[in-house]
């Protein structure tokens, strides 16, 4: 019955649409495409900064290629060229640990997106799924730890790690978001709430316990939000400053984004060198970048979940 | 019918079962439960809680990080009060969230309509998003270059059409818009998604009433959209302000509190008395009253906005 009526609908929205195809679109498009050319060209500005000689770069400020070509900043942001090289292409000299704040940021993120995921969906598990007295005590408890700001818990957190001896080290800085983040486990309870409960209650009538059940069934059906969760919580993790800036202020505890905020410092009291802070900062954000043209679609749609329910 | 009656006797049947089970079982499902939760629990315990806790507790003390924290009740909180560099940090926040908030609650919700009407594009949403991705000190680097007085492209092209250079980072007035600047930059197409995204929750005979009833595209959003928007919106805005009155990274890698005080936020503030001037007590101090600020600012935004109930019901 209503078919119809919806069917001549759409015709006259799609009509209207139609005749909007006119001053008012085309003026929607500019300012689209004005904010798409701000979103990207600073990325762009940095590749191109980056493939600068440091030295030259003031000849041509507003070139839009490379002003004197070359991969010199790359090499001295790895270690690869020689000092000679870095200081007559403007930079400072200095030696840079790149693959030493590499690694840590590595296993920083590594490690806490592993951890995170893995304690929470088990923590999820037993939210959405098992019943026992306190339940929605408990994880109210938790969610209420998302009202707490960041900085509130670094400074007590700052000292307990100092006291466990941790300062400085990988662990120290892993282990506060290692078991757990409010976030994580109201993400997965909520995917897991949504499992349709028959599997698991033939599975059941088979004898399957608990273990069994969280470890075939649950986790199998819940690949691809715990994927998202893990991209998210790596990404997140990957950019973090300021805990590491706390508790990882050494030259071997230092992670990519501490690191850089040092770099900027590092270059003699002239100009920087724009070139080799660029290529850095270029370096620190590829893996970022690469998982994000991997599962593009998937991380785009996780932000309206997260934000909307 | 016979059939919804069988599957119905099935379902009363299954669950009685299950009810048996579960009464011979709670016990034992307690047990699991507190392995399942057993990390998570301590996680909570050790880092969350106690921390917090414990907060409260070195707010109301002496403590330069080398001895034991000396109790002096709301001495700091006395001290507080009269610091003319707290209060500096709490006007220079506020100025700071106002205009990261304003612009960005702004521009997102722009470009969510112009999303909404223009593309489902996920290549063009991907595009918009990327800002978000790369760290807050990257993207300050990046503008730190960008926005550069000598030879930074933003000078250059404000001085090749007239209007004179300006020293963004460096100047007085300029360096806190210029570090919500930044911020917006990296947050808009962030902010936009999510607003996108509570858009596809309106139903879309509103807007096709509203289409036959002639109702313009600029009265559609004033009369419809935002009002319908609202419950999500107010998610938005505790989430954003949230996030953007403990500004730190920005400021860390930039300005770090300069020019002459300007852009001493209160999070870089806290840090600074912490660890710059072991002056731990007061700088959980500080935290306190930015704890309390946030708490009461969520609990007001929800009020006013009525989060919880939608007009669409």
């Amino acid at each position: 019955m209503s078919t119809i009526e919806t069917q001549a609908a759409e015709d006259a929205v799609r009509k209207q649409r139609r005749r909007n195809f006119s001053p008012g679109k085309i003026a929607a498009w500019a300012v689209m495409i004005a904010f798409l050319i701000v979103s990207l060209f600073p990325f762009y500005w940095m590749l191109r900064t980056a493939l600068s000689t440091t030295r030259s770069l003031p000849s041509d400020p507003t070139s839009l290629l490379p002003v004197d070509f070359t991969w010199g900043a790359f090499q001295r942001v790895l270690g690869l060229g020689t000092q000679e090289q870095a200081i007559a292409e403007g930079g400072s000299g200095a030696s840079v640990n790149f693959f030493l704040y590499l690694r840590n940021s590595v296993f920083y993120a590594g490690a806490v997106t592993l951890g995170q995921v893995f304690f929470c969906s088990m923590a999820a598990y037993a939210f959405a799924r098992l019943r026992w007295p306190g339940r929605n005590v408990v994880f109210g408890l938790f969610l209420g730890a998302l009202l707490v700001p960041p900085i509130f818990t670094g400074l007590p957190n700052f000292i307990l790690i100092k006291n466990l001896g941790l300062l400085n080290t990988l662990p120290g800085m892993i282990l506060p978001s290692f078991l757990m983040t409010p976030f994580a486990i109201f993400f997965l309870r909520q995917f897991f709430l949504g499992i349709n409960r028959e599997v698991e209650e033939s599975a059941a009538i088979d004898g399957a316990g608990p273990w069994r059940t969280f470890f075939r069934i649950i986790l199998p059906m819940s690949t691809a939000p715990i994927t998202t969760l893990a991209i998210l919580t790596f990404i997140g993790t990957w950019n973090d400053y300021f805990w590491p800036f706390l508790v990882g202020n050494t030259e071997q505890a230092k992670v990519l984004t501490v690191a850089l905020g040092v770099f900027r410092s590092q270059t003699p009291a002239g100009s920087p060198d724009w070139a080799g802070l660029m290529a850095a900062t270029l370096l620190t954000a590829l893996p970022v970048l690469i998982l994000f043209f991997a599962f593009a679609r998937r991380i785009i749609d996780s932000i309206g979940y997260s934000g909307s329910k | 019918m016979s059939t919804n009656t069988a599957q119905t006797t099935a379902g009363t049947a299954r669950k009685a079962t299950k009810s048996a089970n579960r009464s011979s079982a709670g016990r034992s499902e307690l047990k699991t439960a507190l392995v399942f939760i057993a990390p998570a629990l301590l996680g909570f315990l050790v880092f969350y809680l106690y921390p917090t806790l414990r907060g409260f507790y070195f707010s109301l003390t002496q403590y330069n990080l080398l001895g034991s924290p000396k109790f002096i009740g709301i001495d700091n909180f006395v001290k507080l009060g009269k610091d003319p560099l707290f209060w500096n940090a709490l006007g220079v926040t506020i100025e700071y969230v106002l205009l990261n908030i304003g612009f960005q609650t702004v521009i997102a919700l722009l470009l969510a309509v112009l999303m909404q009407r223009l593309t489902q594009s996920t290549l063009l949403r991907g595009a918009l998003l990327l800002p978000w991705l790369i760290s807050n000190v990257i993207a300050a680097m990046l503008w730190f270059w960008l926005l550069d007085y000598q030879i930074g492209l933003v000078n250059q092209a404000m001085e090749w059409m007239g209007l004179g250079k300006i020293a963004f980072f460096a100047d007085e007035f300029w360096a806190i818009p210029t570090i919500a600047f930044v911020n917006v930059w990296r947050h808009m197409g962030y902010t936009a998604l999510l607003i996108y995204a509570g858009m596809q929750t309106i139903p879309k005979y509103v807007y096709e009433a509203a289409s036959i009833d002639g109702s313009s595209e600029w009265n559609s959003f004033w009369r419809m959209t935002l009002p319908l928007l609202r419950p999500v919106l107010a998610m938005i805005l505790v989430i954003t302000v949230t996030g953007s009155f403990q500004v730190f990274d920005t400021v860390a890698v930039t300005t770090r509190g300069g020019p002459v005080n300007v852009t001493r936020v209160i999070q870089y503030y806290i840090v600074q008395k912490a660890f710059g001037e072991g002056q731990f007590g007061y700088a959980s101090a500080i935290s306190v009253v930015l704890f309390v600020i946030l708490a009461v600012m969520a609990a007001a935004q929800l009020r006013l906005l009525r989060a919880g109930e939608s007009d669409l019901a």
